[in-house]
C-alpha cells in the first residue's frame, strides 16, 4: 500500500503565489489582478517583479472581473485574486456574462475557500462556490489539495485556454503530493489502490481521506483513495473504474453537500453505475468562527467522519 | 470633412433596419437604438480605425464596446452595413439558431462583438481592461464604449470610473447616451443621476458635453475633440444628449418605445418618415 509523507505543513495559497511568480518569469502575457488582498493571496512577489503587469483594483470585485475580461482581449492571460466568497457569489453575474458567456481566458483564483479560513466566520467563508462555478457552461473548476498541487495547477491553467475557477485555502495543511508530477486538468489521481470501498476527495479533505484509509487498514478494510482536483470536467472514467471494483463510494469535500463534488459524482453514477454513496460535506448550513481544526471537526470534515461514512457505505453494500 | 450624403443616407437606412428588425419579431428595443443611430454611424464611418475580417484581439485597431446591450438592433445594423457579417443575417435577429441574439454576444461567433452585454453596468469595466491591455501591448489605438444613462445606476460603473482616473487610463473614450429615459419612466423619476458633469469631473475624468447628440456634425466634432484629449493622464467621457426614438415622430419624447416593437401600421408610418433606402435587408 502506498504511503504518503507530510513534507511539512504549508498553505495552498502560497502554492498559488509561487506558481504565479514562476508564470510571471516565464510568460510575459500573464497579468494579475487583486482586490486589496495582496498579502492574503501571496501575490507580492509577482507584483514586485512585474509591476506593470499587476493591477491593484481596490475593494471592487465586480470591476476586477470586468477588467480581467477586458485584459484578455488582446492576448493577456489574467489571474484574479481574492477570497473565494468575493471571487464567486459577490460577482456571479459579472463572471457569468463577461467571462463565461463571453468565453474569456480568465483564471479566477480564490483563496480562503471553505470553512477553514476560520475565525473570520461565515461572512468570509463560502461553502457554495463550487456549485456556483460548476453550473456555469464552459467553466473549469479546480480545487487543489496541498501546496505542491496548487503550484502545479496554477501553472497548468495558464496553458489551458478558457475560463477557470481555481479554489484553494488559507490554513497550513500537510504538503504531500509529488512536486514533480504532471498536473493534468480533468484527470483524477489514484493515491491509494483498494478493493473494498472508494473514497473520492478534493481539497483539504484529501489528506484526511488518506489518514482514514490508513486507519481502516487496521480493520482489514482496503480503501481506494482518489484525489479529484478537477471537479469540472469530472473524471468519470477513474471513478467508474474504481466503483465497479469496490461497489461503494464516499465523497469528501469542504463544501455544502448541495452543489459540490459529491453531487456531481452521484449524478454521474446514477446514470452510469448506481452505487451506494455517503457524503462527507457540510450539511446545508453556514459556518462560524473557530480554528480550522475545530471547524473541521464540528462540521464533520475530518478523518473520523470519513471513517464513519466508510462503515456506513460498507453496511449498505450488503 | 465627412461625406454628408453617405452618412445621412446610412442613418436613414440604419433606422429602417432597426424598425424592420424589431417589427419582424415583435420584440426588441427601438427607442434607444434610434437615439444612438447618428452616434454609431458617425463612430464606425468617420472615427474608428478597424480592420476586416474581424479579429477578437483587435491589436492595433480601435475597439468599440456596447455596454447597454439592449440597443443591439442599431449595433447589428451598423456592423452589417460596414461588412462585419452579411446584411441578410439581419433577418435572423432574435430568431432561433441566430448569431444575432436579443442582446449582443460573441458566444455564437458574431463578428464585431467582443464581449456579451445586456446585464447592465459591466461594459465600462471590460473596456478599461481592454484599454490596459492596449497600453501593455504598446498599442496606441483607442477604446470606445457606449453606456446608457439609466445604466449608471449600476454601482459597478462607479468602481470603473474611479479606477480609470486613479490609474490614468487615458486611452478610453466613454460616451453616455443621456436620453433621460429608462423602462419605468424618466431617469429623474426612477433614480435621479444628479449632475453627471460634476460627478465625472470630481471622479477625475475629462468631461465633454455634447448637447446635440443626434447631429452628426456635432457628434463627429465631439469625438474628434475627445481624441485630442487622450494621452493626457485622464479618461475621457462624452455626455451625449440624445432623443430616444429619434427620426420617428411618434417614438420621440416618450419612454414608451424603450422595449416594444411597432405594429404593421406603425411600421408603415415610421418607414414613410425614413423613405431613402440603400437597399433593405
Amino acid at each position: 500500500m502506498e504511503n504518503y509523507i507530510n513534507f511539512g505543513d504549508k498553505d495552498t495559497r502560497s502554492g498559488f503565489g509561487e506558481g504565479l511568480t514562476e508564470l510571471g518569469r516565464s510568460n510575459p502575457n500573464i497579468v494579475a489582478l487583486c482586490a486589496d488582498l495582496l498579502g492574503s493571496l501571496k501575490m507580492q512577489t509577482f507584483k514586485d517583479e512585474n509591476p506593470e503587469r499587476f493591477f491593484q483594483i481596490g475593494i471592487a470585485e465586480a470591476n476586477m472581473i470586468g477588467i480581467a475580461a477586458g485584459l484578455s482581449i488582446g492576448g493577456k492571460i489574467p489571474f484574479t485574486g481574492t477570497f473565494a466568497n468575493f471571487s464567486t457569489g459577490r460577482v456571479y453575474d459579472q463572471i457569468r456574462q463577461s467571462i463565461a458567456y463571453s468565453n474569456k481566458n480568465v483564471k479566477i483564483c480564490a483563496s480562503h475557500a471553505g470553512i477553514t479560513l476560520g475565525e473570520d466566520g461565515a461572512t468570509h467563508q463560502i461553502l457554495e462556490d463550487i456549485g456556483l462555478m460548476k453550473m456555469l457552461p464552459g467553466m473549469t473548476v479546480i480545487n487543489t489539495c496541498d501546496f505542491n498541487q496548487t503550484k502545479l495547477a496554477t501553472i497548468a491553467i495558464s496553458k489551458f485556454k478558457g475560463p477557470v475557477y481555481l479554489r484553494f485555502g488559507r490554513p497550513k495543511v500537510p504538503n504531500f503530493t509529488d512536486e514533480k508530477t504532471n498536473f493534468e486538468i480533468g484527470k483524477g489521481v489514484v493515491l491509494k489502490t483498494g478493493k473494498d470501498i472508494t473514497v473520492v476527495a478534493t481539497g483539504h479533505l484529501v489528506w484526511e481521506a488518506i489518514q482514514a484509509a490508513e486507519e481502516m487498514e487496521k480493520y482489514k478494510i482496503s480503501v481506494e483513495v482518489i484525489n479529484i482536483h478537477t471537479i469540472k470536467p469530472l473524471d468519470n472514467e477513474i471513478i467508474l473504474k474504481s466503483v465497479k471494483k469496490t461497489g461503494g463510494i464516499v465523497s469528501a469535500e469542504e463544501h455544502n453537500y448541495l452543489g459540490g463534488l459529491g453531487e456531481s459524482i452521484s449524478g454521474m453514477l446514477s446514470k452510469n453505475h448506481p452505487t451506494p454513496q455517503e457524503y462527507v460535506a457540510v450539511n446545508d448550513t453556514f459556518g462560524e468562527s473557530g480554528t480550522p481544526s475545530q471547524l473541521m471537526k464540528k462540521y464533520g470534515l475530518d478523518k473520523e467522519t470519513i471513517i464513519n461514512k466508510i462503515k456506513k457505505v460498507i453496511k449498505r453494500k450488503i | 470633412m465627412p461625406n454628408h450624403k453617405i452618412l445621412c443616407d446610412t442613418i436613414i437606412q440604419v433606422r429602417r433596419d432597426i424598425l424592420r428588425m424589431v417589427h419582424k419579431v415583435n420584440s426588441g428595443h427601438p427607442g434607444g437604438s434610434l437615439g444612438c443611430t447618428e452616434f454609431l454611424v458617425s463612430l464606425f464611418y468617420e472615427i474608428m480605425d478597424f480592420k476586416l475580417p474581424f479579429n477578437m484581439n483587435g491589436k492595433n485597431e480601435d475597439l468599440f464596446f456596447l455596454s447597454n446591450g439592449h440597443i443591439s438592433p442599431v449595433f447589428y445594423s451598423v456592423l452589417a452595413r460596414k461588412g462585419f457579417f452579411p446584411l441578410e443575417e439581419l433577418k435572423t435577429y432574435r430568431l432561433i439558431d441566430s448569431r444575432l441574439q436579443g442582446h449582443p454576444t460573441n458566444y455564437e461567433g458574431l463578428p464585431g462583438i467582443r464581449v456579451a452585454s445586456g446585464s447592465l453596468g459591466q461594459g465600462l469595466s471590460v473596456s478599461v481592461g481592454a484599454a490596459l491591455t492596449k497600453k501593455l501591448n504598446k498599442d496606441s489605438k483607442t477604446i470606445f464604449v457606449l453606456l446608457g444613462d439609466g445604466e449608471l445606476q449600476e454601482g459597478q460603473n462607479w468602481e470603473a470610473i474611479m479606477y480609470a482616473s486613479a490609474n490614468n487610463v487615458d486611452n478610453i473614450i466613454a460616451t453616455i447616451d443621456v436620453n433621460g429615459k429608462q423602462i419605468d419612466g424618466s431617469t429623474d423619476d426612477v433614480l435621479s443621476l444628479g449632475n453627471l458633469q460634476m460627478k465625472f469631473n470630481s471622479f477625475g475624468w475629462e468631461v465633454i458635453n455634447l448637447e446635440k447628440g443626434n447631429n452628426i456634425d456635432e457628434i463627429i466634432k465631439s469625438l474628434k475633440y475627445a481624441k485630442s484629449k487622450l494621452g493626457k493622464g485622464k479618461p475621457v467621457v462624452i455626455l451625449m444628449k440624445t432623443e430616444m426614438g429619434n427620426g420617428v415622430d411618434f417614438m420621440m419624447n416618450t419612454h414608451a418605445w424603450h422595449g416594444i416593437a411597432p405594429n404593421d401600421e406603425q411600421l408603415k408610418n415610421a418607414l414613410k418618415q425614413n423613405s431613402v433606402t440603400l437597399g433593405d435587408f
